[in-house]
């Protein structure tokens, strides 16, 4: 099991009851002096994950307070150079909202060789809201994250020889991505999923990884057999895992678990997206908008943000405790899911002050990670059984 | 009212046609919301025209084939509707993105048409990059869109409780097929307003002066361009002048496909 420090990097100084805080809060609430002192802040405490022996995970959003990294390429490049020993993991490029992959070929190829080869190299479809920002058609979100995908590694497996490309969403001439990533014949890729089985099995299929964010563990365990079934199925060696992100809370006390899980529960409940904006047409497939009509008329879904603290631990979306009781909280976890590889730890959110943050990752690092480092990997499920559940 | 709907191949695409009534052939082109398939100012028409009324690629029970991505693509599918029909002498109405869809199809080949009606079209852009010409219905919630579109909103409210699945994921699908031909450029085609004066048969734009997602200016924008082309302006209607003031609508309509052929002859029939 490896840990992974992670904040979105939030800016959670704007006035409280903004009625939409994505893609249409105005920037004049972004106080430029505070938003330098954060910046400094968050890539310090990646500099303290890295000397406690922590790997970190990079992410990005686009016009919304709740995540001031809009260029993850950057801060992943800044912490290439500052920090030494920890795995990069930019979850990640969102592909298909970029207009040249071959761009992001480069970026990335580049991130890898100044970090000597320590880059998790990600791709997302991004969240809904994102496509306002981007103005990517949504009904090709997905088709243009996996043509995306395939051009990159196309582009870094062209060692001998340029090449034209003339596809669908991207035209290019004399494809030849100078510099190659250090790792050979490319970075491990990672995907991420919440609901999208065919998603799953695709990503299993070519060994990359599949994360998951913040979800029950019921669904998460769904989505991780459907990985292990069709590892198996293609027979492949090795590489690929599961990752699964909670909100991640190590404290002192257990009353101090408490107020700290408060802090970093900001990230479930501050935030306000208009119901528009959180479902563009065609984002959804068809029959998952029918459905969500459905449950409209029956009165709606309890969602995460309403949920009291103790059914946000039983679901496995929040981990909170003293050392021990984290542990425990990882395990119980880990054995529901029936096992995985990597834990991003959403570990500081909202106004989770530097100490608190640094304080959380220090008990984390010293007396959590040792007793959970050994989980093994998991393994790959035998197709039957698991086409049974 | 006889009426018949079936499955047409055109190319790589099945597309859903309605045939009803009988008479000279009138081309029906639906919005966005394929609401006229229900409205019964179709079957006022269908009493002196036989109404061929096709579902657009992505709409309805028409498939979607990928290489389709826009207004201007379904246009060449109609025209080779009306090759494949070997219909002559046709009258089209088209309404919202459907009237976008007239346009582009009149400008390309209008030698099978003998008028077009534009209703609240969509299409073009008249004022500069960061002008606001069409509203931006994907911005706003779908409440505050009825506002716009309706001059009285309730008319846009649906009892989804007692809608079949099928009828919903219709209704999604068509939504979704909407997004998936006008999000970029965002409800126009930017070659449009420079192929408008190509066409050469009379011309009737009419509009809702209650219009809020494109205005009756944006009307007098469009009608420039057409070459002797008129505006009806029906007072007390949104966007869909046709199902909020029928009447007017079929008076405007009515009066305009019965008037003798005059005026864009006189100037110069371009075919």
């Amino acid at each position: 099991m490896r840990a992974w420090h992670f904040t979105e990097m939030p800016y959670p100084y704007y006035p409280p009851d903004e009625p939409s805080t994505r893609i249409n809060l105005p920037n004049k609430h972004f106080d430029p002096k505070i938003g330098a002192e954060l910046y400094n802040r968050y890539f310090d405490e990646h500099m303290i994950a890295d000397e406690l022996g922590l790997d970190l995970m990079l992410n990005e959003h686009h016009q919304t307070p709740s995540c001031i990294d809009t260029c993850a390429p950057l801060s992943a490049a800044i912490l290439a150079r500052q920090t030494r020993k920890a795995r990069i993991c930019l979850l990640g490029n969102p592909i298909g909202h970029r207009n040249d992959p071959i761009r992001v070929a480069e970026e990335m190829a580049m991130i890898d060789c100044i970090s000597r080869g320590r880059l998790e190299c990600g791709f997302v479809r991004g969240v809904p809201y994102e496509v306002y920002a981007a103005n990517t058609n949504p009904t090709q979100t997905g088709e243009r994250l996996w043509d995306g995908v395939d051009l990159v590694i196309k582009a870094w497996a062209a060692t001998d020889a340029p090449f034209n490309y003339e596809g669908r969403f991207w035209h290019r001439r004399s494809i030849n991505v100078w510099p190659r990533p250090y790792q050979t014949p490319h970075p491990q890729i990672w995907i991420t999923g919440s609901s999208d089985k065919e998603t799953t099995k695709r990503v299993a299929e070519r060994g990359w990884v599949f994360a998951n964010f913040l979800l029950p563990h019921e669904r998460v365990k769904v989505l991780f057999d459907t990985y292990r079934a069709n590892f198996i199925e293609h027979g492949l060696p090795g590489g690929g895992g599961l990752a699964y992100m909670p909100l991640v809370y190590t404290a002192d006390s257990a009353s101090d678990a408490d107020k700290g899980a408060e802090e970093l529960r900001w990230y479930l409940t501050a935030p306000r997206t208009e119901p528009h904006f959180r479902n563009p047409p065609g984002y959804m497939p068809v029959a998952a908008n029918v459905a969500s009509i459905r449950q409209a008329e029956k009165g709606g879904a309890a969602i995460a943000r309403n949920a009291s603290l103790d059914q946000l631990r039983e679901q496995g979306l929040l981990v909170a405790g003293t050392p021990d009781a984290v542990v425990r909280q990882i395990k119980r976890f880990y054995d529901r899911v029936g096992g995985f590889d990597h834990l991003l730890m959403m570990d500081q959110a909202g106004f989770m002050s530097h100490e608190r943050t640094v304080r959380s990752m220090t008990l984390f690092a010293r007396e959590v990670y040792p007793q959970i480092k050994d989980l093994p990997r998991t393994t790959p499920l035998k197709v039957a059984s698991a086409a049974a559940r | 009212m006889s009426s018949n709907t079936g499955l047409v191949t055109i190319g790589d695409a099945e597309i859903e046609v309605e045939r009803r009534g009988a008479g000279k052939p009138l081309l029906l082109l639906a919005g966005e919301e394929m609401l006229e398939r229900e409205a019964p100012f179709v079957d006022d028409l269908a009493a002196g025209f036989e109404v061929i009324m096709p579902a657009p690629p992505g709409f309805g029970a028409s498939s979607r084939p990928d290489w389709i991505t826009s207004p201007d693509d379904i246009a060449y599918i109609y025209l080779s509707l009306l090759d494949m029909l070997n219909l002559d002498e046709v009258a089209v109405i088209g309404c919202s993105l459907g009237g976008w869809i007239a346009a582009e199809l009149a400008t390309k080949d209008d030698g099978r048409l003998s008028r077009v009606v534009l209703v609240d079209p969509y299409g073009i852009k008249l004022g500069g990059a960061a002008d606001r010409d069409i509203t931006d219905i994907w911005q706003l919630s779908p409440q505050k869109v009825a506002a716009l579109k309706w001059r009285d909103p309730e008319k846009a409210k649906r009892d989804t409780a007692t809608m079949t699945d099928a009828q919903l994921g219709m209704a999604a699908r068509n939504l979704e097929s909407f997004a998936r031909f006008c999000w970029e450029p965002y409800m126009h085609n930017p070659k449009l307003k420079h192929r408008l004066g190509r066409i050469g048969v009379p011309t009737l734009l009419v509009w809702g002066d209650k219009d809020g997602i494109v205005t009756p200016d944006y009307g007098r924008g469009y009608r420039a361009l057409i070459p002797g082309a008129t505006l009806t302006v029906i007072p007390e209607a949104g966007h869909y002048p046709h199902l909020e003031r029928p009447d007017a609508f079929l008076t405007a309509v009515g009066d305009f496909l019965q008037a003798p052929r005059r005026g864009i002859a006189a100037q110069g029939d371009k075919r």
